[in-house]
């Protein structure tokens, strides 16, 4: 058993980067995530592991900084919340054409624009459908626990390599804030500067006699050789639909209803469905842990199973759209959720079933 | 005599350096550009650290330098160079790092990424090329644009009323604590050239003491941009960006107290 401790999630999130063996940290103060970088710098790792920990000037210097990091074949981590994260997207836009891997935070709170600092997941298009410029994906993780903020850490450094493509944990300020147990994995050395050569002999580290020059890049003026590279990004998102889908179910095998949710939504549900079961609704829940790839193809075989679908986000609809696609029109799919920094009661909830599902 | 007889290691006064590819350069002729990444290249020859040197290329007309230089690098975002640099040095400390940036990534759209990386006395090398114009997209007005200067977007002349003033950014830089080593050049005669090589060199030596930053500012031309040929716009720039950016050393290290 790992050691254990009462942590938030950002906390959570910063101890598990550290023990995770990431190179670095660069980020930039923003409600509801400072924790993070308030965390590393208390724990000091760069005296421990050598993790280098920056706050920088602001959200776009800390996404460049992962940039150069990741480009000399370092592992990366920033955080931030939804408005500091739109000010990223350029950047991992960029990283994403340049395929590097990187970790990425976005404790999501209301928007647009500041909004407020209650937790929403009003960034779920944003996460899920690029976000910057340019054809790409990010893989997207979505925790609905602190063990998660955690837990994902290591999922997120093993697809970030696997792919050489940013990874993005999908939580909010419900997830960020709390405090749980937390089990924390134990520490995983930092790669040596001969291993990061060895894994990554792409990287710039200095160019040595025995191989052509390293030229990290997202610039190719020759649109057909462009246009080819974008089909290349495009059969590593086509292979993490295949082989890196991740859901969990709960309660689905006689469901007669379903509901899909991801992250602190999920946790709702999970109490909407034993508030249903004790009525004795048949209600499961499909919780969504990859956002991208989306677990559309199971929710497909579920909708021949129910009735219909409710989708359930703290948002005005943005997931349920991904739902509908993966259903085709052969059951109704619904949408509920409050938004801009609401959260919605299990009750809610369940009145939604009730009122929409099963009128 | 036999041109064999001459063709001799004992004869041989200059050489390309084989730091720069065989790739034909992008720049236009008459460009200061070629000549900066030339003497860059033989500095890091000379000190024989191409091994340990990664450089930064930014968005510009020196967007493709990485192309030209025989070297690990790495392309960053508009005006982010230098927080590629932050990244590299401090994970890579043993490294000689450099971004090689013009006016508009370096004093407008990355401003603030210069000035916070020179303040924090990160221990790269930033080789800013100064030609008042925006080259690449098609001859726009610079944060350095002179006053009355002509541009595409000032095409009547830089009116400051309107438009502000130039920006003499490495003045600016140098006040800060995080600098080590700030100065401006030129690579316009051979006198010039050589000149601004030495202070290359200064700027890699600098470099391994771990004091802060260097930086240079190659003062340029941009005889496309500028609408003049090669000869009239380094005329052009002795007579009136050089009274404005005046060359010579802004900050120099003071030797130890004893």
């Amino acid at each position: 058993m790992g050691e254990l401790r009462l942590m938030k999630g950002n906390e959570a999130f910063a101890e598990a980067c550290i023990r995770a063996g990431v190179d670095a940290y660069f980020g930039y103060p923003i409600t509801p995530q400072s924790e993070v970088i308030e965390y590393l710098m208390a724990a000091k790792p760069y005296e421990t592991t050598g993790m280098v920990v920056l706050q920088a000037e602001s959200e776009i210097a800390s996404i460049n900084m992962c940039y150069g990091a990741a480009g000399a074949g370092f592992l990366p981590a920033t955080s931030s919340s939804s408005p500091g994260i739109s000010l990223k997207m350029e950047g991992i836009s960029y990283m994403a054409g340049a395929e590097l891997p990187l970790i990425i935070l976005n404790v999501v709170r209301g928007g647009p624009g500041l909004g407020d600092i209650q937790p929403a997941q009003s960034d779920y298009f944003q996460a899920t459908k690029g976000g910057g410029h340019g054809d790409y994906r990010l893989y997207v993780l979505a925790p609905s626990s602190v063990q998660e903020m955690s837990d994902f850490v290591l999922i997120a450094k093993e697809i970030a390599f696997k792919y050489r493509n940013p990874v993005m944990i999908l939580s909010d300020g419900v997830i960020g804030q709390m405090m749980e147990k937390v089990e924390l994995f134990d520490p995983i050395p930092r790669r040596t500067i001969e291993e990061v050569e060895k894994q990554c002999p792409w990287a710039t580290t200095g160019k040595k006699p025995n191989r052509q020059r390293n030229i990290i890049t997202s610039l190719d003026l020759d649109p057909y050789r462009q246009e080819k590279h974008v089909l290349k990004l495009y059969e590593k998102y086509k292979r993490m639909e295949q082989e890196d889908v991740r859901y969990e179910e709960i309660q689905v095998s006689d469901a007669e209803y379903l509901l899909v949710a991801y992250g602190s939504s999920a946790r709702i549900c999970q109490k909407t469905v034993d508030l249903a079961r004790v009525e004795g609704i048949k209600l499961g829940l499909l919780r969504a842990i990859t956002l991208f790839p989306f677990p559309g193809k199971r929710i497909a075989e579920l909708a021949k199973q129910v009735k219909g679908i409710l989708a359930v986000e703290m948002s005005t609809g943005q997931l349920v759209e991904d739902v509908k696609l993966s259903v085709n029109c052969s059951v109704p799919v619904y949408h509920f959720g409050r938004t801009g920094g609401v959260i919605h009661t299990p009750t809610e909830v369940l009145d939604a079933v009730k009122n929409l599902l099963m009128k | 005599m036999d041109i064999k007889d001459i063709i001799k290691p004992e004869n041989l006064v200059y050489r390309r350096t084989p730091l720069l590819t065989d790739k034909p350069l992008s720049y236009c002729p008459g460009c200061g550009h070629g000549t900066i990444h030339r003497i860059i290249m033989e500095v890091i020859e000379e000190m024989n650290i191409q091994d340990k040197t990664i450089g930064i290329a930014p968005v510009g007309c020196s967007v493709l330098a990485y192309e030209f230089m025989d070297i690990d690098m790495q392309q960053a975002a508009h005006g982010r160079a230098t927080a590629l640099a932050t990244a590299i040095k401090r994970l890579l400390p043993d490294r000689f790092v450099f971004t090689y940036q013009g006016d508009g990534d370096l004093a407008a759209i990355g401003t603030a990424e210069t000035i916070h990386a020179c303040n924090r006395g990160e221990n790269f090398i930033i080789f800013f090329v100064n030609n008042g114009i925006y080259g690449m997209t098609g001859g726009q007005m610079a944060p350095t644009t002179l006053p009355g200067m002509k541009a595409s977007t000032c095409p009547f002349g830089r009116d400051t009323k309107i438009m502000g003033n130039p920006l003499k950014i490495t003045e600016l830089v140098a006040q800060l604590p995080g600098t080590y080593y700030v100065t401006r050049q030129a690579v316009h005669t051979p006198n010039a050239v050589r000149k601004a090589k030495k202070a290359v060199r200064n700027a890699f030596e600098y470099s391994k003491l771990n004091k802060g930053l260097c930086f240079i500012e190659f003062v340029s031309n941009c005889n496309s941009g500028w609408k003049m040929n090669a000869v009239q716009a380094n005329k052009w720039m002795e007579e009136n960006m050089f009274p404005f950016y005046p060359l010579g050393d802004i900050k120099v290290p003071q030797p130890e107290k004893v």
